[in-house]
């Protein structure tokens, strides 16, 4: 029974992880390709992370290692988003979305 | 001088915590190591992080952490949507959410749930640090999406690290 649960976790992981990349060939612009790996891919890391640890946990000692690596992506995926973002807003890439006026910075 | 010598009492707990889960082992050996790793970190990087951390309300903290895992669920599965049925036709926008809240963890915070959540990412916050550029990515009621991330996400963390 758990095996078939297991299972269904690591294909979900599978087919988001893959709608995520998928996104990256699909959308049209730098800034809505940004959301592909920080959400789509979330979600898949997650399945897969919580199916290793529940498939590890089993027999000796439980595995925790899934939690921290959840904890990492959940800090460090946003950052790095945030920065592509505003690496590309300094550089003007187009952008399909109307761009907001530059403002002045000293 | 306590505040010189345990300047981030929250930290230390923490730290020590995910020293434990590193090593993935619960022994009173580790413990001890994660508390001393968990007092030293904090004190060596204070210049780095100056200002103290207050929680004020631990439940609402719990609470809107709660409410945003579930949204990661939610945006995930809007998203996946988005990208497989209909990418030629998304309407994407940059959207100015203007800040009510000042700390340096709080803006930190909500501009990573921001990123995790529903279709946007926060790209770049404003010199003056009182408005956050977002980017999202199918919208068609603006003034919606900035009510929603304000009273969803940033009131609660208002609530806890300010007051």
């Amino acid at each position: 029974m758990l095996e078939y649960l297991l299972a269904f976790l690591i294909i979900a992981g599978g087919a988001f992880t893959f709608i995520g990349s998928l996104g990256l060939a699909r959308l049209r612009d730098f800034y809505s390709r940004l959301h592909g790996p920080t959400k789509a891919t979330t979600l898949g890391v997650g399945c897969v992370l919580i199916a290793s640890a529940v498939y590890f946990s089993r027999g000796e000692a439980a595995s925790f290692h899934e939690i921290l690596i959840t904890l990492f992506l959940f800090i460090t995926a946003p950052v790095s988003a945030h920065l592509m973002a505003k690496a590309a807003l300094h550089l003007k890439l187009a952008s399909l979305a109307e761009r907001p006026e530059p403002r002045e910075r000293d | 001088m306590i505040q010189r010598l345990l300047p981030h009492p929250l930290l230390t707990p923490i730290l020590a915590l995910v020293w434990m889960l590193l090593a993935n082992e619960f022994s009173a050996g580790h413990a001890v190591l994660g508390l001393v790793l968990g007092w030293a970190i904090p004190v060596f990087t204070l210049r780095f992080w100056p200002e103290p951390t207050r929680i004020h309300r631990p439940l609402t903290l719990l609470r809107f952490i709660v409410v945003v895992l579930f949204d990661i669920l939610i945006a995930n599965l809007a998203v996946a949507k988005l990208i497989v049925s209909r990418p030629r036709r998304l309407q994407p926008a940059f959207v100015e959410i203007p800040l009510a809240v000042r700390s340096d963890l709080a803006i930190s915070l909500l501009a990573n749930t921001i990123s995790l959540t529903p279709g946007t990412v926060s790209a770049e916050l404003s010199p003056e640090r009182d408005r956050l550029l977002v980017h999202a990515l199918h919208v068609t009621d603006t003034e919606a999406l900035v009510a929603t991330i304000k009273s969803r996400y940033e009131a609660p963390l208002k609530e806890v690290f300010e007051e």
